[in-house]
């Protein structure tokens, strides 16, 4: 399906809406991963591929992106974070069959991902998998064990790293900086892509490359990306949205958009 | 137990399914496994937490991963990735811990587990198996190699007295009929305490667990308990979260507590020094001696 500026304008106004209406937070690194999980759904993920959440924070973009595909509903959304919802604040056990593993506890989604990967190397299925993580997740030494296992074993995993430079409380290069990180994996002797994280485009172009073993896209991206106020600001990793901000984030949005149609008409 | 548990595991060999796992441990030991899995025998390195998450992501396309270490360095180190990855989804994945209680001995409190199965056994859909005996390994493998739900199995060495032929596996064993105090036993340990009982002048009714949490509690085990309302509970585990916490538990449930409860177990480092596996059962009680010592106190009472 081709992604275009309308389907990742509504989506970023339903994640926002959907983060608005149930009082939660970490907006900032939903907003940074959109166009990546977007890119994925729309226009990479083939019926055996599977796709693994790491930094489960960021489920609410997931269910956006399902909800792009018809995959949940409108309905289904509007429970976010609700009780009885199917969509807790990080990825479910149960319900969806689309979120292969409950994740949320940073680290643990590459050594997920390369179980499934070993499993389709063993039965000799085809497919491939694919984990996006965040940055400052990496600061977990049970990444790298599942980075020398991946490359090891020479597993068809390509991992995505969300590399927005903020984590939970201040940047990236101020708590253990990770900075070369692409360096750093390419020194694990894994193939390793650096594209815009926003360019929808380029990220599926990256994530299309299927070598011998895993690859490892750095996807540099911004917090809160698309509403100016929340760029790169730290606030919005946690801060729930009030009715303020959220509407100064949809004018600013609508906005765009208009400009963009007057601009196309 | 080690060996039975290899031979026991090379027979499931063909099974395609079957994926074991190895933290970089099983040196002059699971050699044959490797030599018969091929590519299915994984040497995961020195990395459990990866380990664990292999094996669920594993699972989660329908094989049957086994996963060993030495025991701590699974069930300690890979908690998160335990409760996470495995329990939380109830993958059937196989956790074997080698080493049980103090089984490392003066290899050091590093390598012994003695709060192994009261913390896992905390976790979702978990349940712990603890072979007492060599013959019960093999019985233990063919089983966990069909449940599903998660499982531990607990390695140590087994006593099993010459003169003794033990009941097949099951999670409650009759071990000896006597008509003194009640004693269950919870693990390898039950052999040693067994030869010892049956030398002594004791009349004790020795009744053996094997697969934890207890749940239903047999009949004849309840009738003894009636009969002698005395219960000892053994285990070379810490107290907290062990099989005696459990059966207590379950006893008091069922309004058939005893009159007198007493639970021998794992103490950590009483001295502070670092001997063998006896040592450290002698210096927590957990040796035959110091059980039969206590028997006899109960009995002239």
């Amino acid at each position: 399906m081709p992604i275009t500026p309308e389907l990742l304008l509504k989506a970023r106004l339903r994640l926002l809406q959907m983060h608005y209406e149930s009082g939660v937070g970490h907006i900032g690194g939903n907003l940074s991963c959109l166009e990546i999980l977007i890119a994925l759904y729309h226009n990479v993920l083939k019926p055996l591929d599977r796709f693994v959440l790491s930094k489960g924070h960021s489920a609410g973009a997931l269910y956006v992106t399902l909800w792009s595909l018809g995959l949940l509903s409108d309905d289904d959304l509007k429970t976010f974070h609700k009780d009885g919802t199917r969509l807790s604040g990080h990825p479910p056990v149960h319900g969806i069959p689309e979120i292969s593993f409950a994740t949320g506890s940073l680290g643990h989604g590459l050594g997920l991902s390369s179980g499934l990967g070993l499993a389709k190397k063993l039965k000799h299925e085809k497919g491939r998998v694919f984990c996006l993580t965040s940055d400052g997740e990496w600061n977990e030494g049970s990444n790298w064990e599942a980075l020398i296992f991946t490359r090891h074993h020479r597993l068809n995993v390509t991992l995505v790293v969300d590399l927005n430079g903020l984590q939970g409380f201040g940047k990236t290069s101020d708590i253990a900086d990770l900075e070369p990180l692409a360096e750093k994996f390419r020194a694990f002797r894994v193939p390793t892509i650096e594209v815009d994280g926003h360019d929808v485009g380029a990220v599926a172009m990256a994530l299309r490359q299927d070598g011998d073993g895993p690859t490892v896209v750095v996807a540099k991206t911004k917090k809160g990306h698309g509403v100016s106020f929340m760029e790169d600001s730290f606030d919005w990793h946690y801060l729930p949205l009030s009715r303020e901000s959220y509407q100064e984030a949809v004018a600013e949005l609508t906005s765009l958009c208009e400009t963009h149609f007057a601009k196309l008409s | 137990m080690r060996n039975a548990f290899c031979q026991t595991l090379v027979e499931n060999a063909a099974d395609p399914s079957f994926v074991f796992l190895t933290g970089d441990l099983g040196f002059h030991a699971l050699e044959p496994l490797r030599h018969e899995m091929g590519d299915r025998f994984i040497n995961a390195g020195i990395a459990e937490q990866n380990m664990v998450s292999v094996a669920a992501g594993l699972a989660k396309e329908g094989l049957r991963p086994w996963v060993y270490s030495i025991a701590p360095f699974l069930y300690a180190r890979a908690f998160e990735q335990i409760r996470n990855d495995v329990c939380l989804h109830r993958m059937p994945v196989v956790l074997v811990g080698n080493g049980g209680g103090y089984g490392y001995g003066v290899m050091g409190s590093t390598h012994h587990a003695i709060e192994d199965y009261g913390a896992l056994l905390t976790l979702q859909g978990m349940r712990a198996y603890l072979p007492a005996f060599d013959a019960d390994v093999s019985d233990t493998i063919r089983y966990l190699m069909r449940v599903d739900h998660p499982a531990y199995l607990r390695l140590g060495l087994s006593e099993q007295p010459k003169w003794f032929s033990p009941p097949p596996f099951a999670p409650w064993r009759h071990l000896l009929a006597g008509v003194g105090p009640t004693i269950a036993i919870a693990g390898p340990l039950a052999g040693g305490i067994l030869d010892a009982v049956r030398q002594s002048e004791l009349s004790a009714d020795i009744w053996l667990v094997s697969e934890l949490p207890v749940t239903d509690l047999p009949s004849e085990f309840l009738i003894s308990l009636r009969r002698s309302n005395y219960l000892m509970v053994i285990e070379e585990h810490v107290g907290s979260g062990g099989f005696g916490q459990m059966l207590a538990h379950q006893l008091l449930l069922a309004g058939a507590a005893p009159g007198r409860f007493v639970h021998r177990t794992a103490l950590g480092y009483v001295s502070g020094q670092y001997g063998s596996q006896r040592f450290h059962r002698a210096e927590c009680g957990l040796d035959p001696a110091s059980i039969v010592s206590e028997l006899n106190r109960a009995v002239t009472a």
